[in-house]
């Protein structure tokens, strides 16, 4: 009895009610934080920061371009948890999510992917160069429009969330592999590629807006993901009365 | 005594096998396929030896890659259509066995010949002999970890039974093996160890073997829901 008692808190935050209820409160200072935190970092970045050495101001798309591959990355792993934690405990919330994640995820790494490309035309004098860690990222978006499309491989929601879940678990054991393996072959087939200095070795003028600019994609993906999954919830939860007495009173 | 767990595995490999011979011409499809690819390949570049041998490698690969993705596709569908595969899911248990034997019995009709047919392609396209006997042991190990990825993608998309699907889902998780696998060649032509990408070929399989089956099983009773 006791126990079921302490596990209550668990089955509320399932529930897409609760969820939607919730987050109808928090929207409003999430979005806040979203905002001054980009603008902030956007202002700091663009504008404050100092001229890198040999880039010039054309390094200052890592301002946009590695926020967006952190995020894009963290919410394959986000998706994928989601998936697993809907197909341990067979919560419905954390369906929604892990559908919710995938467009986003795919958008945010496809964003990587071209602010790479324009940052590479300057620095590398192409728009594209086959580097570890761009080809893990192209990857990582066909890995994002697998897990898209095999929705519509199945009629029912429920077979649907459980077959991305299990896709999303496969890939995420694979990114690693495909990361490291990828990683090995460059190392193998280009011996003289530029590398580009990695976030340790940057001026503390830079890199704290990078870090200002990377909490605020992370706001970001919180405040886009929350609103996906509460149009999924009511998509999806269109029957229950609560739903119905929400259009009414609207 | 019978024992369950090899006893499914043995089953369902006999069985598959069976089916494969009988129906021959699913089971030369592929291979035809991995050899009349490989006709285009001196048409479209040039008949050059030096420049064939060059690409050899990769292009080998890519073509293994290919067909074991065609021939993955009917690997479930043909069971779902003709109900044995209801009959297999009635089980209680997990699945593992059954499955390995369904994805050994694939490996055999495959992924072996197409290993052992790659020499004629390794002479066609140039390739050193030093480099033919890794080209075979990559291309019997690689195709194996093909085998077993392409199930995983073949079972989730059963519903629809869309090949292109199963591309886009497989495609990605299929470097690692794509990378390793011409690498081994790659290192044999230019004298290097060659063993060292295969072992982790070999690595590659043996997690596969553990995680993929159960993957399977999973999505196989989606499927049939689905």
């Amino acid at each position: 009895m006791n126990l079921n008692l302490q596990w209550t808190w668990f089955h509320r935050l399932g529930s897409p009610r609760w969820f939607y209820q919730k987050t109808q409160r928090w929207l409003p200072w999430l979005s806040l934080i979203m905002l001054s935190l980009l603008a902030l970092g956007l202002v700091w970045g663009l504008a404050f920061a100092p001229q890198d050495a040999k880039q010039g101001n054309s390094f200052r798309i890592i301002y946009v371009h590695v926020p967006a591959s952190v995020v894009a990355l963290a919410g394959y792993y986000l998706m994928a948890i989601a998936g697993a934690v809907g197909l341990i405990w067979r919560i419905k919330l954390s369906y929604m999510l892990m559908r919710s994640a995938a467009p986003i995820g795919a958008a945010l790494t496809f964003v990587a992917l071209v602010t790479g490309a324009i940052w590479g035309k300057p620095t590398w004098g192409a728009y594209w160069v086959w580097d570890a860690r761009i080809t893990s990222m192209l990857i990582l978006l066909f890995l994002y429009l697998g897990v898209m499309a095999l929705r519509h491989a199945y009629s029912s929601n429920e077979a649907a969330d459980k077959a991305s879940a299990i896709l999303g678990l496969v890939g995420m054991v694979n990114v690693p592999i495909i990361y490291k393996s990828v990683d090995w072959w460059q190392t193998l087939h280009q011996p003289a590629t530029i590398k580009f200095t990695g976030a340790p070795s940057m001026h503390p003028d830079m890199f704290m807006p990078l870090v200002v600019m990377i909490a605020g994609f992370y706001m970001f993906y919180a405040v886009t993901l929350i609103l996906f999954t509460r149009i999924e919830i009511l998509r999806r939860e269109y029957r229950s009365s609560w739903v119905k007495q929400l259009v009414e009173n609207n | 005594m019978y024992n369950y767990l090899s006893g499914g595995f043995l089953a369902y490999l006999n069985r598959d096998l069976l089916l494969g011979i009988r129906n021959k011409s699913d089971l030369i499809k592929p291979l035809i396929f991995f050899l009349l690819v490989s006709v285009l390949v001196p048409l479209a570049i040039a008949p050059e030896a030096d420049r064939l041998a060059e690409l050899a490698p990769g292009i080998i690969w890519i073509f293994a890659v290919l067909a074991t993705l065609l021939s993955v596709e009917r690997l479930f569908s043909d069971d779902l259509q003709d109900g044995s595969l209801e009959q297999m899911l009635m089980s209680p248990n997990l699945l593992i066995f059954p499955i390995l034997g369904k994805v050994t019995a694939h490996w055999l009709m495959i992924g072996l010949p197409l290993a052992l047919l790659s020499p004629v392609i390794g002479i066609w396209l140039s390739l050193p002999t030093t480099a033919v006997l890794p080209m075979m042991l990559s291309l019997a190990i690689g195709t194996a970890v093909l085998s077993l990825i392409g199930a995983v993608g073949a079972a989730l998309t059963l519903p629809r039974q869309g090949g292109v699907l199963i591309a886009l889902l497989v495609m990605p998780l299929y470097m690692p093996v794509l990378i390793f696998g011409s690498a081994t060649i790659q290192s044999a032509v230019d004298g290097q160890s060659w063993t060292a990408p295969l072992s982790i070929l070999a690595a590659f399989l043996a997690i596969a073997i553990a995680l993929c089956p159960l993957a399977i099983n999973v999505s196989l009773r989606l499927a049939k829901n689905g």
